[in-house]
């Protein structure tokens, strides 16, 4: 990308607005870091200084449960001061435009803010505006990207198969609307993941989807075959309206994930999902509490992984690796 | 005033050749070629010596703002801008605020334009409903007979393939021109890119090409079947140019035109967000861009507009999805439209023709040539002073332009509007 806004001069990670942009050294850095922080985590005093006299805002234009409060202990546990606003039931509703937002939340002396937004795009507009030395993270814009919860989903990886090089990885469902989707296709790609294969109606699939550096099926089953890694992802309800699919029953007929079906995987394939899941669309109750399913631990290394990327960001990643240099 | 412009490069859309000639104006008219008439004392003389002299465009898609939207522009700063940039006539769609559906704001905005303005002519196209609401007819006789040229629901959609077809058929029945920009307003959805690799990978709501050829069909059946003369506005995509080149070809009378920009930039442009280039139609692919260029080159496309749309900074300060779309495209008209020369897509008089003679032929208006009897709408222009393109410079009130640090290599220094001098640039330092 012509303008890369996320890194400095020196190619360090300045803001975190998407993987895209980024490279393997970074990746692999916010990666170790996280797993550096997994042991602050089991701490009985679950806290260090990193973050200690800054203070983060956390702007959640749309609802989130998870992604929002993982940022928040990531936060509380590295000592932040912490200011967390849904700005959906505030200023913007009274006419406030976004910039007037930011501009009136930095005069309270904010060094990072943490946005979520319905635009695509809307993270880097942020980083575009924010005062120098000021950095934003991406918690989500539009359908673009989610690169926290793709670091988070790529930990998960690592934690369970080491290496990239020789994985197939599945994606499937709501490819068109999923800024998680994007996310974690750029960074299976700058792992350099063996095969990355997205699976979905073509409905909710994006035009030249290929493009993107994925193998596109339509069939599940076929899909599958031989893949070390599921990801499923959250069938939206509102997908039923304005004529995306027929029903829930037939999209989990055709493209549940069911006990059955993933035998079709590698025996030791791991099942994973953002969350939050709708069991029986998407995914089987028996598949997402069975024996291969990672989805609750995917949460709990979702904090470690949030704590990288502040660390790395104020330039504190505890770490001697030079990052992009 | 009696006016002479010496030895100028005349470049006149309906000859083969321009002509390097003198140019002589009286009483609003070009009076002669050549040589003076007899008798011709000049009060003004304009040295034209390696120069080009040419009628003045004719901007036949160009949003003022006024009535309506003063934070946005109005009829001074842009007329303002358009003399200065060689565009002499405007024709203005409806969508003003209120919209242009009653003989009240066809009358202000001329009042506005005698009192505030800059003596570009402005020709307003009326609302084809009232309203612009898509339900009922508007008055459109009495429009006509107060000056509107044509008639057009703007970017606004009809209720119904009924009240297309009846408004279509009053307007051919009182041989009015029909405008249209082509839109199937549940495939544009909440879309802002094309739909393609780019709003993929940027996540963009998308625009597919079928938002505008599904409309485009139906509007060209609907041709077929009431007989109303049609111009479509704003084409973005190589199907569409094929359309129209098909429709032609069957005798129907249409006719188009096509933004300029959509001639420079596409869906790759976007960048980084740049809301920018946010456009309804939105920028198409290079295979549309190059398919539109070529319908420009052989005549398909008649005609080539700024599709004007200026902005206040705000309005662009958002996220690209929210951000309003448009560009504001008086200040580069002519420049751009110049590139497409000196990159041989056609040749000067040609592209003048698209810019001038043919859509004051379109829309029924006076001026678009050089020759004797014509009114003297005329721009000098020189073709060797390089500038670069900055929004800072802009004379239109929007600043809002995707061309910022572009080279170009023509500017106006004259502009003469009904044989009166209108705009001189300042001589170069």
């Amino acid at each position: 990308m012509a303008d890369n806004i996320q890194l400095d001069d020196n190619g360090r990670l300045r803001h975190f607005l998407g993987i895209e942009g980024l490279n393997q050294a970074i990746i692999t850095e916010i990666l170790d870091t996280a797993e550096s922080f997994t042991s602050v985590t089991d701490r009985a005093i679950k806290k260090v200084p990193i973050l200690r006299g800054k203070t983060v805002a956390n702007l959640f234009f749309e609802a989130s449960t998870r992604t929002r409060s993982t940022f928040e202990l990531a936060e509380q546990r590295l000592s932040a001061d912490i200011l967390s606003l849904n700005v959906d039931t505030s200023a913007t509703v009274k006419g406030e435009s976004l910039l007037d937002t930011l501009q009136n939340l930095e005069a309270m002396q904010i060094d990072m803010f943490v946005i979520r937004h319905q635009d695509s795009g809307s993270a880097h507009f942020f980083a575009q505006h924010v005062r120098p030395g000021v950095s934003v993270l991406n918690a989500g814009d539009g359908q673009h990207e989610h690169p926290t919860q793709a670091m988070l989903d790529m930990y998960t990886i690592r934690h369970y198969k080491q290496d990239f090089t020789g994985l197939r990885v599945a994606i499937v469902g709501d490819i068109l609307h999923s800024r998680v989707a994007r996310s974690q296709i750029h960074a299976l790609n700058l792992l350099n993941t063996a095969e990355i294969r997205v699976i979905a109606p073509r409905t909710l699939l994006p035009v030249e989807t290929e493009s993107l550096g994925v193998s596109v099926y339509e069939d599940l089953e076929r899909g599958l075959e031989d893949v070390d890694v599921v990801i499923m992802l959250r069938l939206q309800k509102e997908r039923m309206r304005g004529a995306l699919l027929p029903s829930e029953k037939e999209y989990f007929r055709k493209y549940g994930l069911s006990q059955e079906r993933l035998r079709r995987a590698k025996p030791d394939a791991i099942v994973m999902h953002p969350g939050p899941a709708n069991r029986g669309v998407e995914i089987e109750s028996s598949v997402m509490d069975g024996s291969q399913s990672v989805i609750l631990q995917q949460v709990s290394f979702g904090i470690s992984v949030r704590m990288a990327v502040m660390s790395i960001v104020v330039g504190q990643s505890g770490l001697q690796s030079g990052g992009a240099a | 005033m009696k006016l002479r412009i010496r030895n100028g490069l005349l470049v006149d859309p309906g000859a083969a050749k321009p002509q390097q000639a003198d140019l002589f104006v009286d009483g609003g008219k070009i009076v002669a070629t050549g040589k003076a008439p007899a008798g011709f004392k000049a009060a003004k003389t304009i040295d034209a010596q390696g120069r080009w002299v040419m009628p003045g465009l004719v901007d036949c898609q160009a949003r003022l703002r006024d009535p309506g939207q003063p934070e946005k522009a109005n009829i001074a700063s842009e007329t303002a801008a358009a003399v200065a940039r060689g565009i002499t006539t405007l024709c203005i769609p409806p969508d003003t605020q209120p919209p242009i559906d009653n003989s009240a704001t066809v009358e202000l905005i001329h009042h506005r334009n005698e009192m505030f303005g800059h003596k570009a002519r402005l020709y307003p196209i009326g609302a084809l409903t009232r309203g612009l609401g898509g339900e009922q007819l508007s008055n459109m006789a009495s429009l006509r007979d107060n000056g509107c040229i044509a008639f057009s629901n703007a970017r606004f959609p009809l209720a119904s393939n009924l009240v297309q077809r009846r408004a279509m058929d009053y307007a051919a029945g009182q041989d009015s021109l029909v405008v249209i920009q082509p839109l199937d307003f549940e495939l544009l959805g909440n879309g802002c890119a094309h739909e393609g690799a780019i709003a993929t990978r940027l996540g963009l709501p998308a625009i597919p090409v079928a938002a505008e050829t599904a409309a485009l069909a139906k509007d060209i059946e609907l041709v077929a079947q009431t007989g109303a003369r049609t111009h479509f506005g704003q084409l973005s995509s190589a199907r569409s140019a094929e359309m129209i080149a098909r429709a032609k070809a069957k005798g129907l009378p249409v006719t188009a035109n096509c933004a300029i920009h959509q001639l420079f930039l596409t869906d790759h442009d976007i960048g980084t967000f740049n809301s920018n280039m946010l456009t309804i139609p939105p920028l198409r692919s290079q295979y549309d861009r190059d398919a539109l260029r070529a319908a420009v080159a052989d005549g398909t496309i008649d005609c080539l507009c700024s599709d004007h749309q200026p902005h206040e900074v705000d309005a662009k300060l958002k996220p690209f999805p929210s951000a309003e779309p448009g560009i504001s495209g008086l200040d580069t008209l002519l420049a751009l439209a110049l590139r497409l020369v000196e990159e041989d897509l056609l040749p000067l008089a040609e592209l003048i023709a698209r810019l001038t003679r043919n859509p004051a032929t379109i829309f029924g208006l006076s001026g678009g040539r050089i020759a004797t009897g014509e009114i003297a709408d005329l721009i000098v222009v020189d073709p060797e002073t390089h500038w670069i393109c900055k929004a800072e410079d802009f004379i239109s009130k929007g600043k809002n332009t995707p061309f910022e640090g572009w080279d170009f290599n023509a500017s106006v220094t004259h502009t003469v509007i009904g044989g009166e001098i209108v705009y001189e640039a300042a001589p170069p330092e």
